[in-house]
Order: structure tokens, then C-alpha cells, then sequence
């Protein structure tokens, strides 16, 4: 989603959001994610205001004090900026992919089923297994950290069965347009 | 929706083996203090977390970077241990060839950064006085963003210097100039030689300055 992602040309305006609105995305993240209020409180205190951030495609990013913190495509499911993710890293279900998937994840690639299913790659068992369309925190084997935020195409028990083609779909990674702004 | 039951069953669990004890309780459910974040130690050169520079384009720098700064944790990921770890899980013909991928990659990336370095000693910042009337001139500046100066910033810096007004334009080529009312082209030549407030770093070779008539005399 963020390749060739550049803020002086796609991005093409700032606006406060009004407080109702905020009320709503604060709701709206409490019941996507797994995330304390308490969390929340800390990582977005309700006196700041958010700021919504237009880009190309549809995208916007959330900000406070100029630091994106959550974005979101359409009215989709709202993301975590991989910063936000390594400093709380439970709010999305994990997944991880083998060590060879690394290099080609890295590069922006989706996530093909077999790195979920290899030795190294791990999914949720059978009875906590993910729908089609959720966003998860994307890890990798041997790694303490989250390397990228993405969105199953699959769900995971399909995704242990078919065991080919793309099974997570990746909406940032580590290294790419959006982790290279710090600050909007 | 299954995945949102799933959501809450895994919040209940995630809370229930979180020992912290809580000071408020909305609510009812057993409610977490807010967790502290995470403290994710990032490289001072690619940026990435530092366990992920092995994947990056400067390798060697970014070893050295966290040599400096955080010794425990550059002899977890690069020790002889931790390399043979990593041998381990992968076949020797593989390995070998990923290490030269790096090595290509890195060599790369130099090869990059040296040519932008290049290009931007060679490129020019062009101080041009434009006529507006008989008298009046205004002055554009152009070409100061391929030294990495905020072009906002700079003309900023030239309004409260000069105390006239200056903006950030997009001249007819569709590039951005600073246009300062009056004739100062002299004094911003002064102040890139001083190298005055953010005007770092451009040598005063690279600058010119032109004058431009109007066309009709």
C-alpha cells in the first residue's frame, strides 16, 4: 500500500477531525483491536486531537503531534503503524513466517501460504483461527519484532489447507514509504 | 462474525494472565493498567529494528552502529554463536549465497548513495533578479532542495531576514523556487556563503546569479 509512497506529492491535505468523529474511530479501534481503553488512553489521550492526513488511493493516515499512529483504506479495517505495533505488540493477532520469506517480505511481497505453514511459520490453532480479512501483526522466525502489519486473504485453517499462493496480503512493512516518514 | 469472538476470547485470556494490579475498574471485567509500550531499540542507520539490519542495505555500518551503542545486544545477533544458530537452520549452499546477496545489495546501495552524493555537489542553486517594473525586482531561488533544505523553512528565513515577503512557488517547469519580493539577490548569496540559519552545506561555487528582463523593453 505504501510503495512509491512519497509525502510531498500524495498526500493532499491535513484536517482536524471533529470530536464526534473521533468518538466513533476511538470506538472503532477498541473493537478491532485488542487494546485497553487504559492502552489507548496512553498511546491517544483524548484531550489531543487527532489529525486525518489524505492521501492518494483513499488512504489516511490518523496522526497526533505530526506522528502517524493508524491508517486506514476506504472505511477498512483501521491498521496500526508498525511503530505503534512494536511498542504494543498484542493488539493484533500474530502470525509468523519463515526465515526465507523474510527477504522477500521486506521487498513488499504478500505472503504466500507455504511460509505460514513451514517449519518456521506459525498460525493460530484451529480453534482460534482467523477469518478472511483481518489484520494481523506479521512476525518472523527467530525475530523478537513485527516486521509487517498485513491482511489475510485466507483464512487461516484455508490457508493450512490449500497451502498455496497469496494468504496474507501486506499493507506495510519495515522499510517502506510509511515507515520512512517519521513525522507528517 | 467468528473472528470478532475470537478477538474477545483472546482479550480475556491476554488480561486474566496479566499479573499488574489495576487501579480502576470500568466496567466490572478484570481491566488492565495500560501497558507500557514495548521499547524497540532501532538502528541508528537503516532505521529498521536492529535485529532486521542483516536484511537491509548497510550491513557493515549498521554492525558497527550497534557495536557503539548497545554492546549486549550486538554480541546476541552477531556473536559466533548466534551465526551458527542462524547456519544451523539453513543449508550451507544457501547461506553462502545469501551472504553474497547481501554483499551485492550493500555494495549497491553504496554505489547509489555515492552518485547522489555526486549529484548533488554538481547541482546548482540559481539566484535569478527579475524584473517587475523599471525599478522593482523580485528574486527567486532555486534549486536549494537538492542540498535537503526545507524549502518552507528557508523562505521563512529570508521574509524576517529581509522583512519582505517570500514564498514557495512552483515555477512553469513545475519545480519549487522561493520568490523574495525585492532586489536581495547579493544578500541570499552572502548568507549561502555564511551558510546563515538552515543554509548548510552548499558550496558557493555551485551558486549563481542571473538577471532576467522583461522581454518588452
Amino acid at each position: 500500500m505504501f510503495k512509491k509512497f512519497q509525502s510531498s506529492t500524495d498526500i493532499s491535505g491535513q484536517t482536524p477531525v471533529k470530536s464526534s468523529v473521533q468518538r466513533s474511530i476511538r470506538s472503532a479501534v477498541l473493537e478491532q483491536w485488542k487494546i485497553e481503553p487504559e492502552t489507548l488512553e496512553a498511546v491517544w489521550p483524548k484531550k489531543e486531537g487527532l489529525v486525518l492526513v489524505k492521501c492518494r488511493e483513499h488512504i489516511s493516515i490518523y496522526t497526533i503531534h505530526g506522528e502517524p499512529i493508524f491508517f486506514q483504506h476506504f472505511d477498512g479495517p483501521i491498521y496500526p503503524t508498525l511503530r505503534l505495533l512494536h511498542k504494543y505488540p498484542y493488539i493484533l493477532p500474530m502470525v509468523r513466517v519463515d526465515r526465507g520469506a523474510i527477504r522477500f517480505l521486506l521487498a513488499g511481497a504478500h505472503m504466500m501460504c507455504p511460509g505460514f505453514t513451514s517449519k518456521g511459520g506459525y498460525l493460530p490453532p484451529a480453534e482460534e483461527g482467523l477469518a478472511a480479512g483481518v489484520p494481523v501483526a506479521i512476525h518472523a522466525e527467530g525475530k523478537e519484532h513485527a516486521v509487517g502489519v498485513g491482511i489475510t486473504k485466507l483464512g487461516t485453517e484455508e490457508i493450512k489447507r490449500v497451502n498455496k499462493g497469496v494468504g496474507v496480503e501486506i499493507v506495510t512493512y519495515v522499510g517502506d514509504d510509511l515507515w520512512a516518514i517519521q513525522s507528517l | 462474525m467468528p473472528a470478532k469472538k475470537n478477538r474477545d476470547k483472546g482479550d480475556k485470556s491476554a488480561t486474566a494472565a496479566d499479573p499488574i494490579p489495576t487501579t480502576s475498574e470500568p466496567e466490572g471485567i478484570p481491566p488492565p493498567e495500560s501497558r507500557p509500550p514495548v521499547q524497540v531499540l532501532y538502528c541508528g542507520v537503516c532505521t529498521f529494528p536492529v535485529e532486521y539490519c542483516e536484511f537491509g542495505s548497510s550491513l557493515t555500518r549498521c554492525k558497527e552502529w550497534l557495536q557503539e551503542h548497545d554492546l549486549e545486544r550486538f554480541n546476541k545477533y552477531y556473536s559466533e554463536e548466534a551465526l551458527h544458530a542462524k547456519i544451523g537452520t539453513l543449508s550451507l549452499e544457501a547461506q553462502s549465497k545469501l551472504e553474497q546477496d547481501t554483499a551485492k545489495k550493500e555494495a549497491k546501495a553504496e554505489a547509489k548513495a555515492d552518485a547522489a552524493l555526486k549529484k548533488k555537489m554538481a547541482s546548482q542553486v540559481t539566484i535569478k533578479r527579475i524584473e517587475r517594473n523599471k525599478r522593482k525586482h523580485v528574486t527567486s531561488v532555486h534549486g536549494l532542495e537538492a542540498f535537503g533544505i526545507d524549502l518552507k523553512k528557508a523562505a521563512k528565513q529570508f521574509a524576517s531576514k529581509f522583512a519582505t515577503g517570500a514564498s514557495v512557488t512552483k515555477n512553469p517547469q513545475g519545480q519549487e523556487e522561493i520568490v523574495v519580493q525585492g532586489d536581495v539577490s547579493d544578500e541570499i548569496f552572502e548568507m549561502i556563503e555564511g551558510e546563515v540559519g538552515i543554509l548548510k552545506g552548499i558550496p558557493a561555487d555551485n551558486v549563481e546569479i542571473v538577471e532576467e528582463k522583461t522581454k518588452k523593453n
